[in-house]
């Protein structure tokens, strides 16, 4: 949903490449004028909260354009064209869409996301209910991502082609191929069924996950599958460049032992496009992991989306939307903002 | 099987928006006169199986595909599976359906029609609800009123047309006398309708929020799409659960149901695929429960435009069909074939007529007659339910070998239904469990609310009405007989199969009943269910 909006730091994470020679990272940081930051900082600002309405406009429209609205769904098998009316007059589903849409907007601009056609229930109810499972598994699987990620990814690219390079290499490129489902059945399959170490679902602790932190194990490795490889990759790649680069071998010229060179120098430029790389991950993580949700039955944003967009509830399906607009958004400036950091001169790419 | 929330392909009635405070509906109740009134009732109330003799105490989890977060407690708005256990779980109707499908008397002790079957005196047992209140003819008046509020769409509303029930009234404390619109033979079908449950007078919409009912178990907790927990009632009429708790889980997808199963998370799993029951039957690692003609599939040819307005190209598409391969194909094999009239095993099913087969020779003349040789054809279908993509792609085949050209299109599951009440000409279909009475006044009558063959006859419409003022029952089924065998002839629904509704449990639960189809009394009956 939110690929649009992330689209734009790939040109950052790209431009990286280019970075030649970086005698200090320090000093160039502070080389950025403050006032610069500020305006670049407006704008990025600026340009989210668009996307944002963007991306809740083109959901609504798109959920309008799906075949049947809340009250087909609600009537299910059962279509008696009269109840259908019925059920669409009481929802308010027979005024234009644009005054719905209106309405809608005029509520949200008082911060009321409305409340769902399915239940009556406010939509703020379904957003937090389902941001505490997601919120979690996210947090999770980024405190184990980034440690795992670089540190593998240094590890391959200490000595490009050896032994350990080439088993790093190997293996998440293996394990990158693999969908989700299969690993994650894969996994339920030996470590729950088999050898019974760990449950298979965390049916019915829904709503206190961290009371049972055995039923986290399964679908955070599941989760850490995919992105491990990803930044891994990418750092390796980063940091084998870095090594190659002129700067690195000025600096060795001068004397400064290989580790340092190594983590000092070479390692934030690797970093970077993996910062960039990881927003991405975390926006992924928390718009709902709806496959591992739906496998080990944890009732995150993921499930509260299928079943809205199922159900057509379009409120709740937009106060998603808002959600996910403003989590893209404010990530991607994070991870800007480290980036330039990392490597000030790809800041003029954003 | 469906990975998400699918509307209860069992009930009738209609589902209706989940939401707005209730109004209460007016109090009037006017006089009646004295009736004379005849006896009827029947059955009993026991279920169950094997296992030695109960044990009491535990608490069971029971995993139900679910409706997510927007799922209620609200007895009157429940569409799938896991509204229907937990209703019943926590209240009661006035009667419920046989695994026959005959209504059996619940909290109704007995009920008695007067000669023109238009005026019934239903007497209530002694049952009370979980705060102490006893059940009384003002609560069973309020819980239909409810239901049948005008302004709302509650889903037994369709069910309890025949019911005015402004002229119905209380005698006293526990009788009810229901006036009818029109003869009504089969009116305990009503009481056993999908969601007319019993609240306590006066409830509001927010009180159900924490449900006071009079089933076997009482209200402990809810978390709409995560876990509803209830605890036994020990004043239940019926007498009180073995177990000491109930949990019903939502897992959605099929695997997890069963993953939760097999690791011991839960001690029944609802709506398992046949293939996971093929895996693991007989393994010893859990029991399988096989719940027979649980769910008619069918195609449905609309009768009233080309080319199925022609009975000799519906005879033809009769003849077509290869039931045997369509149930081993589209259900793989968790079934039994069909003989294109709803309701196999049910009472008044016509299981005298002769078992169709296909004959494609025959199917070829006929088509021939009717001047459709080289029928081309669309048949719409989408993954709304279990079977469906695959019936349809195996039918094609079927077709083609009597030189029909198939077409498959697959359509919207979230609007299925919808679309092919009046669009398309041949569409799948399927159907849960209810009487072959309700399946009539539902889906074939000129005035049905959604008659998807688009059978229209003033002669089977007075056929129904003849046997709904039909007070002998012999004489009611001889009517059944001649409706059914119309239909077998000509009718819309090319039934071809029955599939079983599959669940799977523990091994130690006992007292699962193995031979009650989905949505009738005694299944995800868990009062009578034991741990070992």
């Amino acid at each position: 949903m939110t690929g649009g909006v992330v689209g734009d730091s790939v040109g950052t994470a790209e431009a990286l490449g280019a970075a030649e020679v970086v005698p200090s990272r320090t000093a160039r940081a502070r080389s950025v004028p403050a006032a610069l930051l500020r305006s670049w900082l407006a704008r990025r600002v600026l340009l989210g909260v668009a996307q944002t309405a963007a991306v809740v406009l083109l959901v609504f429209a798109l959920t309008e354009a799906l075949p049947g609205d809340a009250a087909v769904a609600l009537a299910g098998d059962q279509p008696d064209p009269a109840r259908i009316a019925a059920i669409r007059t009481e929802l308010g589903l027979d005024r234009p869409a644009a005054e719905r849409f209106a309405d809608w907007v005029l509520g949200l601009l008082h911060g009321d996301l409305g409340t769902s056609l399915a239940s009556g229930r406010p939509v703020a109810t379904y957003l937090a209910d389902g941001f505490g499972p997601t919120l979690l598994l996210a947090a999770l699987t980024v405190v184990l991502l980034v440690p795992a990620g670089v540190g593998l990814g240094v590890l391959a690219a200490r000595r490009a082609g050896s032994l350990a390079d080439r088993l790093v290499s190997s293996a998440t490129l293996a394990v990158y191929a693999v969908p989700e489902f299969a690993l994650g059945v894969l996994l339920v399959t030996l470590f729950a069924l088999r050898l019974g170490w760990l449950p298979p679902t965390a049916v019915g602790f829904g709503g206190d996950l961290l009371a049972h932190p055995a039923v986290l194990v399964l679908p955070v490795l599941v989760l850490l599958s995919r992105p491990v490889c990803s930044i891994s990759r990418l750092v390796r790649a980063g940091m084998i460049d870095a090594l190659r680069s002129p700067y690195v071998r000025q600096a060795t010229r001068y004397g400064l032992s290989t580790a340092r060179v190594r983590y000092l120098h070479a390692l934030p430029n690797a970093l970077a496009p993996a910062a960039q790389q990881l927003a991405r991950t975390v926006d992924w993580l928390l718009c709902g992991v709806i496959v591992v949700e739906a496998l080990f039955v944890i009732p995150g944003l993921g499930t509260v989306l299928m079943n809205a967009v199922a159900e057509r509830d379009v409120p709740v399906v937009q106060g998603l939307a808002v959600v996910f607009g403003v989590i893209a958004v404010v990530l991607n400036l994070g991870a800007d903002l480290v980036a330039r950091r990392l490597a000030p001169r790809a800041g003029v790419a954003a | 099987m469906t990975d998400f929330p699918s509307p209860d392909p069992a009930a009738d009635g209609f589902p209706g928006p989940r939401r707005r405070a209730f109004l209460a509906a007016a109090a009037g109740v006017t006089a009646a006169t004295g009736l004379v009134l005849a006896g009827c009732g029947t059955g009993s109330g026991s279920s169950g199986s094997g296992g030695g003799s109960p044990r009491r105490g535990g608490r069971l989890r029971a995993a139900f595909a679910g409706g997510g977060a927007s799922e209620t407690l609200d007895p009157h708005l429940g569409n799938l599976f896991a509204d229907a256990a937990r209703a019943k779980a926590l209240y009661d109707k006035l009667a419920d359906c046989g695994t026959d499908m005959a209504a059996r008397p619940r909290l109704a002790a007995k009920w008695e029609p007067n000669d023109t079957l238009d005026r019934w005196r239903i007497t209530l047992r002694k049952a009370t609800f979980h705060d102490g209140r006893p059940v009384t003819a003002e609560d069973v008046l309020y819980s239909y009123r409810r239901i049948a509020d005008p302004k709302k769409a509650y889903r037994a509303k369709a069910s309890l047309e025949p019911i005015d029930l402004a002229a119905s009234r209380a005698v006293s404390p526990d009788t009810v006398e229901f006036r009818l619109k029109r003869p009504t033979a089969e009116f305990p079908n009503v009481l056993a309708a999908f969601g007319a449950y019993i609240i306590p007078k006066d409830t509001t919409t927010a009180d159900l929020a924490k449900p006071v009912g009079s089933g076997p178990f009482r209200f402990v907790s809810f978390a709409p799409g995560r876990s509803c927990v209830v605890k036994r009632n020990d004043a239940y009429w019926d007498g009180a659960p073995h177990l000491d708790e109930l949990e019903f889980v939502v897992a959605n997808e099929e695997s997890a149901r069963v993953n939760a199963l097999l690791g011991g998370q839960v001690e029944y799993a609802h709506e398992l695929n046949p293939t996971t029951a093929r895996a693991h039957e007989g393994k010893g690692q859990i029991e399988i429960v096989r719940l027979r003609n649980s769910a008619m599939q069918s195609f449905a040819m609309k009768t009233d435009r080309a080319p199925f307005d022609d009975p000799r190209v519906r005879e033809a598409f009769f003849l077509i069909a290869d039931r045997k391969e369509l149930v081993d194909g589209a259900l793989s094999g968790a079934g039994e074939i069909g003989n294109d009239l709803f309701g196999k095993g049910y009472e008044y099913y016509a299981g005298d007529l002769p078992q169709r087969h296909q004959d494609l020779d025959r199917a070829r003349h006929l088509l021939k007659q009717a001047g459709a040789e080289d029928l081309r054809i669309t048949l719409d279908t989408s993954p709304v339910a279990a079977g469906f993509t695959e019936a349809a792609g195996i039918f094609r085949d079927q077709a083609a070998k009597a030189g029909v050209t198939v077409r498959v299109r697959s359509g919207s599951k979230d609007s299925y239904w919808s679309d092919i009440l009046d669009g398309g000409t041949l569409c799948c279909y399927r159907s849960g469990a209810m009487p072959i009475e309700s399946h009539i006044s539902q889906r074939l009558l000129s005035d049905s609310t959604t008659n998807a063959t688009k059978w229209h006859h003033k002669d089977f419409d007075a056929l129904y009405q003849q046997a709904q003022s039909t007070k002998d029952k012999k004489e009611r089924a001889a009517v059944y007989g001649r409706m059914q065998r119309r239909l077998y002839t000509e009718g819309g629904f090319l039934v071809w199969g029955f599939a079983d509704w599959i669940v799977g449990t523990s091994r130690r639960v006992h007292g699962v009943a193995h031979d009650a189809p989905a949505n009738t009394l005694d299944w995800a009956r868990f009062d009578k269910v034991w741990l070992a």
